[in-house]
């Protein structure tokens, strides 16, 4: 890295536009990050953040723009030469390779043997000094979420970067990671590193950055120092309206319990998750049970046991108002009341070259009479497609459009209001806001908010405490396998839940939290 | 009844069956942990066997002999490779559709060698091997091809686990995206795979007709290259294992035909049913640890590849 001035522009693109078929991605862009400044780059999905990104590392070639690296014109042909001219880049989505050592990760990056040279203990050294210890022989398999990502930014840091890109690095992190995490953030900006933060929650930029550049629809519509903004400014200038408020609180009646897990042990078919211990919850009508916990603690093996893909071992274990439904598959649990929304949406929640009216029937017809003596009653099944897509607004040509071909918010908007009418007494819901925009955010929790008041009970797997805090009337939370009990959302502060994300039992986080306050 | 001399000679005999598999496997071996299935090894076996024969019968150079096989088993499997890494064809098909076209090709151009015989491979002399006892007798009639083998399954684990080109291998099977996002050619790395496997399958069928029979006959793979496929997954990927797992089959295969010699009264076609058996028991049984399947296996194995940014 070579030294510059504090303040001084490292990074300087101006005037970038990049056209897409049918979109235009980036407009116009101007964007300035300084030595020894930490610039948050906000935006929501689709806002032309990535693609960015992407143009700053060499991935995609720009249209036109100019792209100025501490002062000087450079030419970022590709990540190679993006490399070069020290720009760094840690993704969302980690390329690491789950069977190799966090050494053999890491060397595969670098491509000459000098650059190899003791790369055990330089990775340790870095470590060391940034606070992301690793050790360099442990197999990524076996590392957690939180551990994956000190590899990527280790392997960013061996190349001593001026320019430091983390694209949404916190969305998997717990609360407490996440303070590391930014630890090391200002120790990169203090050292004259600039630093670009991608990210949408706006808590995290206020509380981390100095300065933020706002894009909307592919263009920049501000950018401002940190002192002069506040959280309510900002998500307005991100989404273009005021944020609707949705989820007023009312009382929990204490409804009768819909759905019970006791006991529910089961070993994972993935090697690297825990599995299933012993866990017990009740949902009851007329609330939203919140699971919290980092992905990879059990929360695949518990949606499964839930949902009915995976049998439990004894009848018993899972109860359904009262009757055992432990041995039934998914079928079966849907015909007695219960329905899911499934993390993913492509190829779990909906079948991608399918039509929105068949992925409504996949669903739909164990508790609606959609098909009669086997056969698929076309009317009744457009129908229902028809009243899901305009009770939800779904933007879509019409309900013969595959479910491939809607947005991610479009598509979501469908698959829970597909199960929404289907008028359930239980509705499991992962991750249902995931990758989604503010507006279906909004419409995705009202649809729950109206189940619920509706005497159902939901339970919310989610890995955005926002979300789970704003929506839940009691949390608990899954860590590697076990469940916690649940809280009450009077007593569930972010420092709480997040000591028990990373594993502390109940007590330690009751004290620990309570020091903290 | 059994002595000394008759155990020397099935466990030459055995390791001798087991030469060929070692190299089918292993070439497949390396296929597979680039992340590509090639279910032609028995076409390509078949076509090493063939033009072995054919240079070995001419020349009587054997040296010659496996080079040329090696080179027509790599050769064909270009025709694999074409198809998948180009064309994006499903693999399984592409390498079914390989051994069809090695079977067809090897009866065509064998026409002429059919039925001929050629004086087989002599054993290796190692000085001071030959003199140990007991052990000495076996060693002073064991070829060099066989030596060959356990040398490249010794390599072939050594590059995996000890070296970059190794490393690159497994990234690329491991996780092609990510490979290529680092700037590793896979196109590239899946190509010399699929030469390196054709070519080794080449050699096994070269050692088939020129050393172990010696003579061709039209289809003599015997569905050797199906259990070499077989021994890679079986022996989850690992060199070591996959040599056990072909020496068991090799002799189980000595020892049912010397119960046949002994006239035992179960029907041949049991008995000749038994290496097959036995060899993917034993290896299904030793591997059914499936957490260590997940981990050996290659994650992009049988994926296709189509590079997007």
């Amino acid at each position: 890295m070579s030294p510059q001035p504090a303040g001084s522009v490292r990074l300087g693109i101006s005037g970038v536009s990049k056209q897409y078929p049918g979109c235009l991605a980036n407009d116009n862009v101007s964007f300035e990050a300084g030595a020894g400044e930490i610039v948050a780059l906000l935006g929501e999905n689709g806002a032309g953040k990535s693609t960015l990104v992407k143009i700053a590392y060499g991935l995609v070639a720009p249209d036109a723009g100019r792209i100025e690296i501490d002062g000087h014109p450079a030419a970022l042909t590709s990540p190679a030469a993006a490399r070069a001219a020290g720009i760094g880049v840690v993704f969302q989505h980690f390329s690491l390779f789950d069977s190799l050592t966090v050494l053999e990760n890491i060397s595969l990056g670098l491509d000459t043997p000098a650059a190899r040279a003791n790369l055990a203990d330089r990775i340790r050294e870095i470590g060391t000094r940034y606070g992301l210890s690793v050790e360099p022989d442990s197999i990524v398999a076996d590392l957690s979420v939180g551990e994956r990502q000190r590899v990527e930014i280790v392997r960013v840091l061996l190349q001593d970067p001026s320019i430091l890109i983390f694209d949404e690095p916190t969305s998997v992190l717990t609360p407490q990671a996440i303070e590391g995490l930014f630890g090391t953030l200002r120790q990169l900006r203090d050292e004259g590193r600039a630093i670009v933060f991608i990210s949408h929650k706006l808590d995290e930029i206020m509380s981390l950055c100095d300065r933020v550049t706002v894009l909307r629809g592919g263009r920049v519509v501000g950018s401002v120092p940190i002192g002069e903004t506040n959280t309510k400014a900002l998500a307005q200038m991100m989404i273009g309206h005021e944020v609707p408020d949705v989820a007023q609180r009312r009382d929990l009646a204490g409804g009768p319990v819909r759905l019970a897990a006791r006991g529910l042990t089961m070993s994972s078919q993935n090697p690297h998750a825990p599995g299933l211990q012993n866990v017990t919850l009740e949902a009851r009508g007329g609330e939203i049970l919140g699971i919290a916990g980092v992905a990879g603690n059990g929360q695949e093996d518990l949606l499964a046991a839930l949902s009915g893909e995976r049998l439990a071992a004894t009848e018993t274990a899972i109860e359904l108002e009262g009757a055992p439904v432990g041995r039934l598959g998914p079928g079966a649990r849907r015909k007695a009341g219960m329905a899911f929304v499934p993390g993913e949406r492509l190829g779990r929640g909906a079948v991608p070259p399918m039509s929105l009216s068949d992925n409504g029937f996949l669903t739909a017809h164990w508790r609606l009479p959609l098909v009669r003596r086997g056969v698929l009653s076309a009317r009744a099944g457009a129908e229902f497609a028809d009243r899901v897509i305009e009770r939800f607004q779904v933007a879509t040509r019409s309900r013969a459009t595959a479910a491939q071909a809607l947005s991610g918010g479009n598509l979501q908007r469908f698959i829970v209001g597909r199960e929404v009418l289907s008028e359930p007494s239980v509705l499991i819901v992962a991750y249902p806001t995931w990758g989604v925009d503010v507006a279906a955010v909004a419409a995705i929790h009202e649809a729950l908010i109206g189940l619920r008041d509706a005497g159902a009970a939901i339970v919310l797997m989610s890995e955005d405490l926002d979300e789970l805090l704003a929506l839940s009337d009691r949390i608990a939370v899954l860590y590697s396998g076990r469940m916690s009990a649940p809280l009450p959302i009077a007593d569930c502060g972010k420092e709480r839940l997040g000591l028990l994300m990373s594993g502390a039992t109940d007590a330690e986080a009751a004290g620990g939290a309570s020091h903290a306050a | 009844m059994i002595d000394g001399a008759l155990i020397v000679a099935m466990l030459v005999a055995a390791m001798r069956t087991a030469t060929p598999l070692i190299f089918a496997a292993l070439g497949e071996l390396i296929v597979e942990k680039a992340g590509c299935v090639n279910l032609g090894v028995e076409g390509m076996m078949l076509v090493g066997a063939v033009t072995g024969f054919a240079v070995g019968y001419t020349t009587g150079n054997f040296a010659l002999a496996f080079a040329v096989g090696a080179i027509a088993g790599a050769v064909l499997s270009m025709i694999y490779g074409v198809l998948v890494l180009h064309l994006h064809v499903n693999q399984y098909a592409a390498g079914l559709a390989l051994t069809i076209v090695g079977g067809g090709a090897s009866a065509f151009w064998g026409q002429a060698w059919q039925g001929l015989n050629m004086r087989g491979m002599g054993p290796l002399e190692i000085p001071g091997l030959s003199a140990l006892p007991t052990l000495g007798d076996l060693f002073s009639r064991l070829d060099a091809m066989v030596y060959l083998a356990l040398l490249a399954a010794a390599a072939i684990a050594y590059v995996l686990t000890r070296t970059r080109l190794g490393l690159i291998i497994r990234a690329v099977g491991e996780n092609h995206d990510s490979a290529h996002a680092l700037g590793v050619s896979v196109i590239g790395v899946r190509y010399g795979a699929i030469a390196f496997g054709g070519a080794m399958a080449g050699i096994g069928g070269a050692y088939l007709s020129c050393v172990m029979t010696p003579l061709w006959i039209e289809g003599m793979t015997a569905g050797r290259g199906w259990i070499a496929v077989a021994l890679v997954v079986f022996a989850t990927w690992r060199p070591a294992r996959l040599v056990l797992g072909a020496w068991l089959f090799g002799l189980v295969t000595i020892m049912q035909l010397h119960g046949q010699g002994f006239g035992l009264a179960v029907p041949s076609q049991i008995l000749a049913m038994l290496p097959y058996l036995v060899t993917i028991l034993v290896l299904v049984l030793i591997s059914r640890d499936a957490t260590r399947i997940r981990l050996n296996a290659p994650g992009s194995l049988g994926k296709p590849f189509q590079p997007t940014a």
